[in-house]
């Protein structure tokens, strides 16, 4: 695009991290940051598809979906509820020390960060091992007891597996992704010249936060207000 | 350079929000709310999710302190959502039986 073009060793500084189709860091910064953006855009779609999804067979099975709903574990849901948002806060946390500098601060945040990926895959483990206790699994041995067609009840727990198991598996990414980071950002890597990597990393993180949000209430809290707990 | 570094106050006051918004969300959806209007739950509890949304897009992802090309890109993808789901129910919701509980 411009006419004058600075090669390697011309009048520029060059900064290491710096690829040669880039003018400068500011430019690849914001490139880095759109192409996350489109993928994350992408993303909007995918989960958008579960959400209509969702939303179609809810409104045709009302009350199956209520009742199965309740029979999830509210206290389960709400606790890996905050320990999401408290990950996004250490996330954005890790975010601010890279842009300022603070190389021990960052690598703190970031593993505090995969700590609280890691107890929220546990308590959705546990959940997900009393669902397949209680023959919740859609399949041939799903069996329901409770009120509501167990066929209409089925489709919540379809839904309900294909939502949280993609969120899920979202998380087991990003597990790996903190995992990379933590170990350049301990090789001294991010500066505040340059730190992309984390930055774009926690867009990622913030938008499975985001998803969560949403899951939280329309899969849990659904029917509290017409059953009560279970 | 001229990028934005959002200070750790601000980090501290948005997870403020998130959290009252989780309680909140959780004290209505045991408040049975449809004296007010069919289906008051939901509609909570989706403006709630909404209003939380929009506090992580704007302050913990940056956007507010983006580029136009980042903002058209992100509004972009919520306006295809609209499309999809607007149809979609579009659809259903004028034939015979598309939504009607069963």
């Amino acid at each position: 695009m411009a006419a004058t073009h600075v090669d390697e060793h011309g009048a520029h500084a060059h900064h290491g991290a710096l690829a040669h189709h880039f003018d400068n860091l500011e430019q690849q910064r914001e490139a880095g940051n759109i192409g996350m953006w489109v993928f994350l855009v992408q993303e909007i779609m995918f989960f958008g598809g579960l959400f209509m999804a969702y939303s179609i067979y809810r409104a045709k099975f009302p009350e199956a979906f209520a009742a199965a709903s309740n029979h999830l574990d509210i206290t389960l849901g709400a606790t890996n509820t905050v320990v999401l948002i408290v990950s996004s806060l250490t996330m954005a946390l890790a975010v601010y020390s890279a842009q300022t500098g603070k190389r021990r601060a960052q690598i703190g945040f970031l593993f505090v960060t995969m700590l609280l990926g890691l107890t929220f895959l546990v308590i959705k483990g546990f959940e997900y091992a009393e669902k397949f206790r209680d023959h919740l699994f859609p399949g041939a041995s799903f069996n329901w007891e409770g009120a509501g067609d167990p066929n209409q009840v089925q489709m919540f727990y379809w839904i309900y597996f294909a939502m949280t198991g993609l969120h899920a598996l979202h998380m087991i990414i990003g597990l790996g992704i903190l995992a990379y980071l933590i170990f350049f950002a301990w090789k001294g890597r991010y500066t505040p010249e340059y730190h992309s990597p984390v930055e774009i990393s926690g867009l990622y993180w913030h938008f499975v936060d985001i998803v969560w949000i949403f899951l939280f209430p329309l899969l849990y809290l659904l029917g509290r207000h017409v059953g009560g707990g279970h | 350079m001229s990028e934005h570094i959002v200070q750790r106050k601000v980090y501290f006051v948005i997870f403020g929000v998130l959290m009252v918004g989780t309680l909140l969300t959780v004290l209505a959806a045991f408040r049975d709310l449809d004296y007010l209007f069919h289906g008051a739950n939901t509609v909570v509890a989706l403006t709630i999710a909404v209003i939380k949304a929009t506090f992580v897009v704007l302050y913990f992802m940056h956007v507010r302190y983006s580029s136009r090309l980042i903002w058209v890109i992100v509004v972009a993808g919520f306006f295809w959502l609209a499309i999809m789901f607007v149809f979609t129910l579009a659809d259903y919701m004028t034939r015979p039986n598309g939504l009607t509980p069963s």
